[in-house]
């Protein structure tokens, strides 16, 4: 069961927490809001994945099945 | 074998650190919720120290509590941790302790569950941390006469001095946030002014 | 109201016969309850949840408020839904380019109200909403006809009127389910659509003014009446905002599958660009506008679609570029500003560009709006950071060569009156959004 990041962009105020934490799937835009992939998370990285979806200062940020 | 003495000198040792963490968990917070950065520290372990300074206070906490009705000196009863106003010793003052105790409780819980709550819900709750801090605080100086004199009031008012000039930052970033419906305008201002729109 | 609602399309037809008009009354005057009753019938209630949807599959309507979703698909997916249905017809018609829906609600309210009524039967619903632009007038018109169906007991479910804000966005399906449920008109972050969870939590169908007209009349005349025009795919009649290059135009009912040089006259009235779709629309050359239908089949292949059915033949003596940088800074201040790309990107977008119209470019000019259109497509709540990309992407092929002539410090246009309406002003506070 794959999962990919989703953020709600009406949420997110660009804390950034999430790119330093996977700087693999997650960059920053010139104003601070992050660009995802949309790519599956890879196995080693589900459990970072999880950690920024937690820690996401905004709730902004989430994993979702991959359909 | 714990004599009363003892548990008692525990009670009110744990009760200063717990203060002075909960301190400390209130200006990371604050921290953070600026955006702001600790030197040498990448954002998310600023989140990280607020949270694990969070759960240390807990602990604190923990142990400020059960060394204070272990001790049977004085009686304040098991309920008197989360129902407050039942002790019979100092019932004001401890009540007030257990008033922070609650809401502190309803915050750490709400955080620990926040990926599963819905972000208006985890943040309504997680306001009481701010109403925490008063109360805390006026227990701190009434249930015990330990601050109000001494280099621990030196040290109390150092912490609330930092505390409430930590509130004082987010007070003012409040009032200077742009409301939304003025955001767009203000962007359009900004990007036509500079000329080069960077 | 308007004259181009009075200056309206008129063909004798009988009621039931399989031409035009069919949603516009033919003598171009608003139908009267009493007229309405008289040439169409009363309301054709079904008898029970669920009984309308496969007549509207075997029509093969589709929304008609821009995405040409398949409309027993969302009746089916609404009525599935767990919990009690709410349907709000969506009248609000943000897109300054097209009067359709102003011109209907004014000419036929009552197919559009039986309309609603026939939805929200099909689904279950117990409450219904009319949201429409709160221009007083209108809504005066409205609350009258609303007491004219009460006082004969027409309506089932009682209809409740609510106002929307005059912004692009206010007929966007999660800003009006906030509207409708008395906040600001400001879209939400999906998932849930509004078909699982939207007025107050419960399922909500949202249909466009037109689309319930619709529904209205194949009730009564059946799908082989609604097929007998259009094409085999997208059957039916629709409603579209037709400006010629001359400056004329009406909001004119046509068969889908109509030429578009017919309908713009392109003829007697030449132009050197088409406008389709509105806003969110894309730009066709004249040459390519020459052959083609108005028809999702002819026009999604460039990218291009029917949309809400707006059609604009820019003339030669204006200037593509400026006209859409005019729109793009309309886009730019419409934007809800609750999401960090849009709120950034587009007016950034709109800077530049109207640099390149007003002959103040620089050489990276093109190379910035390529970047920050990359840059803010998909990144926003709803749609409309994409919908604005997408306009601008096509004004700068099909204007590539006006593009050219600006970088050098010229411009082919002999006259600078605007051509396309744009509503002056812009949003700044809370109150402009209910």
């Amino acid at each position: 069961m794959s999962e990919k990041l989703r953020v709600n962009p009406i949420l997110c105020s660009g804390h950034g927490l999430c790119a330093e934490l996977l700087p693999e799937l997650i960059t920053l835009d010139e104003w601070g809001y992050p660009i995802l992939s949309g790519k599956p998370v890879p196995g080693e990285l589900s459990k970072l994945a999880r950690r920024a979806v937690t820690d996401c200062p905004a709730l902004a940020l989430h994993l979702v099945p991959e359909r | 074998m714990i004599t009363g003495t003892a548990l008692w000198y525990a009670s009110r040792a744990t009760g200063v650190i717990s203060l002075i963490l909960l301190s400390s968990v209130a200006i990371l917070g604050i921290v953070v919720s600026r955006q702001g950065r600790l030197p040498g520290l990448p954002r998310f372990a600023v989140t990280g120290l607020h949270r694990s300074l969070s759960l240390l206070t807990v602990a604190f906490l923990g142990i400020h509590i059960v060394t204070a009705i272990a001790d049977g000196y004085v009686h304040i009863p098991w309920l008197s941790t989360v129902v407050p106003f039942t002790s019979d010793y100092e019932r004001f003052w401890i009540g007030l302790g257990t008033v922070a105790v609650d809401m502190v409780a309803a915050v750490i819980i709400t955080s620990l569950l926040r990926a599963r709550l819905r972000p208006s819900v985890w943040r309504a709750v997680h306001w009481l941390s701010y109403a925490s801090y008063p109360v805390t605080l006026v227990h701190s100086l009434g249930a015990s006469k330990d601050l109000r004199s001494g280099w621990l009031l030196a040290l109390t008012l150092a912490t609330v001095f930092a505390v409430v000039t930590a509130i004082g930052y987010r007070i003012i970033d409040a009032a200077a946030a742009i409301p939304r419906a003025r955001r767009v305008p203000q962007q359009l201002a900004r990007t036509e002014k500079t000329g080069s729109p960077r | 109201m308007t004259t181009s609602v009075q200056e309206a399309a008129i063909r004798h037809a009988q009621p039931g016969a399989t031409s035009l008009p069919r949603l516009l009354p033919t003598s171009g005057q608003p139908m009267s309850l009493a007229a309405h009753l008289q040439t169409h019938g009363p309301t054709p209630y079904r008898g029970g949840p669920g009984m309308l949807i496969h007549t509207i599959e075997s029509a093969g309507l589709t929304g008609r408020g821009g995405a040409a979703f398949p409309t027993h698909r969302k009746l089916t997916a609404v009525a599935s839904q767990k919990g009690v249905a709410v349907v709000v017809a969506n009248g609000a018609e943000g897109e300054p380019a097209s009067d359709k829906d102003k011109a209907l609600l004014w000419s036929s309210p009552h197919l559009v109200l039986d309309g609603l009524q026939l939805a929200a039967e099909a689904v279950g619903a117990a409450k219904v909403h009319l949201y429409v632009h709160r221009e007083p007038t209108l809504l005066g018109l409205l609350r009258s006809a609303l007491a004219d169906r009460k006082a004969v007991g027409l309506d089932r479910i009682t209809v409740g009127l609510v106002g929307a804000p005059p912004r692009f966005l206010a007929g966007e399906e999660s800003a009006l389910a906030s509207r409708v449920e008395g906040g600001s008109a400001l879209p939400r972050f999906t998932p849930p659509r509004v078909f699982e969870r939207g007025v107050h939590g419960a399922p909500t169908l949202v249909q466009n003014v037109e689309t319930l007209a619709q529904i209205a009349l194949i009730s009564r005349y059946g799908p082989a009446w609604f097929r007998a025009i259009g094409t085999e795919a997208e059957p039916g009649s629709m409603l579209t905002t037709v400006r010629l290059a001359n400056g004329g135009g009406a909001v004119t009912e046509t068969a889908i599958g109509t030429p578009i040089a017919e309908l713009l006259k392109l003829a007697e009235h030449p132009a050197q660009a088409v406008l389709v779709g509105g806003y969110h629309g894309a730009w066709l050359s004249a040459d390519r506008a020459r052959i083609l239908t108005l028809s999702n089949a002819d026009l999604r292949p460039l990218g291009a679609a029917v949309g809400a059915g707006v059609l604009a033949a820019l003339p030669a003596n204006r200037c593509g570029i400026v006209e859409s940088s005019r729109v793009v800074d309309y886009l730019a201040r419409e934007s809800a500003g609750q999401c960090g790309p849009c709120l950034n990107g587009l007016p950034r977008i709109a800077t530049t560009f109207s640099k390149l119209a007003y002959r103040d470019s620089t050489p990276s000019t093109r190379d910035e709006l390529q970047r920050w259109s990359q840059l803010v497509e998909q990144r926003g709540a709803c749609h409309h950071p994409d919908g604005t990309v997408r306009f601008l992407r096509s004004a700068l092929t099909v204007f590539s060569g006006e593009v050219a002539l600006h970088e050098a410090g010229r411009c082919s246009a002999t006259t600078s009156e605007p051509y396309l309406p744009i509503p002056a002003g812009s949003p700044a506070y809370d109150e402009d959004w209910r």
